[in-house]
């Protein structure tokens, strides 16, 4: 393994670094798109019980399908890799924001509005802040996700670890797949590491 | 101008039912409060009391009737507005945990973008007036308190937009019988002091007579006596309320037992 790692460093080290990329950008659109669908949520709650529902239903199509099915709209490569991770995010994101900032306790809610806070106040000075534990959890979660998931991504052209995966499989190349296989996990436990770290120093 | 005290708070047939098919919550109340008056509203568990006060700051809105705060049907005023004119203490939490006391004081000041310095020199006067001392006090979180100090700082906060009017949802209904008793005495002293209207849910009668220069009595929704304790005791309307008297004589004719023996 350490033979192949020192004769093509460059067919390990892209893929990884590709796999980093497409995970990150997936991460900051998926959780902006997830803040605005929670923040709308909290103005018409139907609308939240809605979005959940809908975004269940596309967390239960395989990801080799949602990919296929997603190439029509935005053709093969990261783009449409990206939209289905976002969009497999939102299930997870949104699931655990909107639990997160409902489980606060409701009388320290009522006693917010009582104090005359508009639903805008109520949600980023009060649920936020003590719902925040939650909320980490679910980006954390939407990562290990996306990381696992974005090795599908090599199957339409996206690039990442899934192309050593997949190269291997046809191959039969043991080293190749044990690579990819050791890269996402190794990946995915650090992503979590990092964020629980930045949680820590947000949480002061 | 006549004597009479202009009306404060003005309950005009409300009602509020939470589904169709359920009872009402609140039956057609009818009432009218002065401005600084205490009054108490007296009814044991789901009889409707902190439904009618929650009324009040619009925090549920009823389904039938008016309620009219200086002349003026709060249904066409927009609830936060509403609730920014009124103090309220609601009973136990009530506090932001994740706020300091001072903090938690002026949260809504703040937000209002009223000067800063101003802001916080009233919170510290209101402070001392509830009998903690600003710089033991301000910088600790709800958490740090016991539950009667919690209370005298959900107090403050409720008096920080010097509202006309005070609302209590069973301010001390989790707290001691000593603490209690010392906490109803200040909150007399700074009706006092302060004239505004006071409104206080309680379901214990010892309280509402303490507290009320009038008193409603409440059962399963309807409004069964409006008056000052003495008349109430006097003259009770209703045999709920006549029930609710007995009651309170019994207990005190066990402590006099006591002391006899």
């Amino acid at each position: 393994m350490i033979d192949f790692l020192l004769s093509h460093p460059e067919k390990i080290v892209s893929p990884l670094l590709n796999h980093i990329y497409m995970t990150a950008v997936t991460l900051v659109i998926s959780v902006l798109l997830a803040s605005l669908l929670t923040v709308l949520a909290a103005v018409i709650p139907v609308l939240g019980n809605i979005l959940t529902a809908f975004f269940s239903v596309v967390y239960s199509i395989p990801s080799l399908a949602l990919f296929a099915l997603q190439i029509p709209l935005t053709g093969l490569g990261r783009t449409t890799a990206v939209t289905v991770l976002c969009a497999y995010n939102q299930y997870l994101l949104l699931g655990n924001f909107l639990a997160g900032l409902n489980e606060v306790d409701p009388g320290v809610r009522e006693a917010a509005k009582g104090i005359g806070m508009t639903v805008m106040q109520e949600l980023f000075l009060v649920q936020v802040p003590l719902a925040k534990k939650a909320l980490f959890a679910g980006i954390r979660l939407a990562v290990v996700s996306t990381i696992g998931i974005g090795t599908i991504a090599a199957a339409i052209n996206a690039g990442g670890l899934g192309v050593l995966l997949f190269d291997g499989l046809r191959t039969m190349n043991t080293v190749k797949i044990l690579w990819g296989s050791l890269l996402s996990a190794i990946l995915a436990v650090s992503a979590n590491g990092i964020l629980k770290w930045a949680e820590k120093g947000v949480s002061g | 101008m006549n004597n009479r005290r202009m009306i404060a708070i003005e309950y005009e047939q409300v009602s509020k039912q939470f589904s169709k098919n359920a009872k009402p919550s609140v039956d057609r109340v009818s009432a009218q409060i002065e401005e600084g008056e205490f009054i108490t509203i007296l009814g044991s568990s789901g009889c409707g009391k902190t439904t009618l006060l929650k009324m009040t700051n619009r925090l549920l809105d009823p389904s039938g009737g008016r309620i009219i705060l200086f002349g003026q049907d709060i249904s066409t005023v927009d609830p936060v507005t509403v609730r920014r004119r009124m103090g309220y203490v609601i009973q136990q939490i009530g506090l932001l945990p994740h706020m300091t006391v001072e903090e938690n004081i002026t949260i809504l000041p703040k937000l209002m973008k009223q000067d800063r310095e101003t802001v916080r020199s009233r919170a510290r006067q209101l402070l001392s007036m509830v009998q903690l001392d600003p710089d033991t006090y301000a910088a600790r979180y709800p958490s740090e308190l016991s539950g009667g100090q919690q209370q005298r700082v959900g107090l403050a906060r409720a008096l920080m937009p010097d509202p006309k009017i005070m609302l209590l949802d069973e301010p001390f209904g989790a707290i001691d019988a000593i603490t209690r008793i010392s906490l109803q005495n200040e909150l007399l002293r700074i009706h006092r002091e302060t004239k505004k209207t006071f409104l206080l849910v309680t379901h214990d009668i010892n309280e509402a007579m303490k507290l009320g220069m009038r008193v409603m009595i409440m059962d399963k929704g309807r409004l069964l006596q409006f008056d000052t304790p003495h008349n109430i005791i006097r003259h009770p309307a209703d045999p709920f309320v006549e029930a609710l008297i007995r009651s309170a004589y019994e207990q005190q004719s066990f402590w006099e037992g006591v002391q006899d023996d």
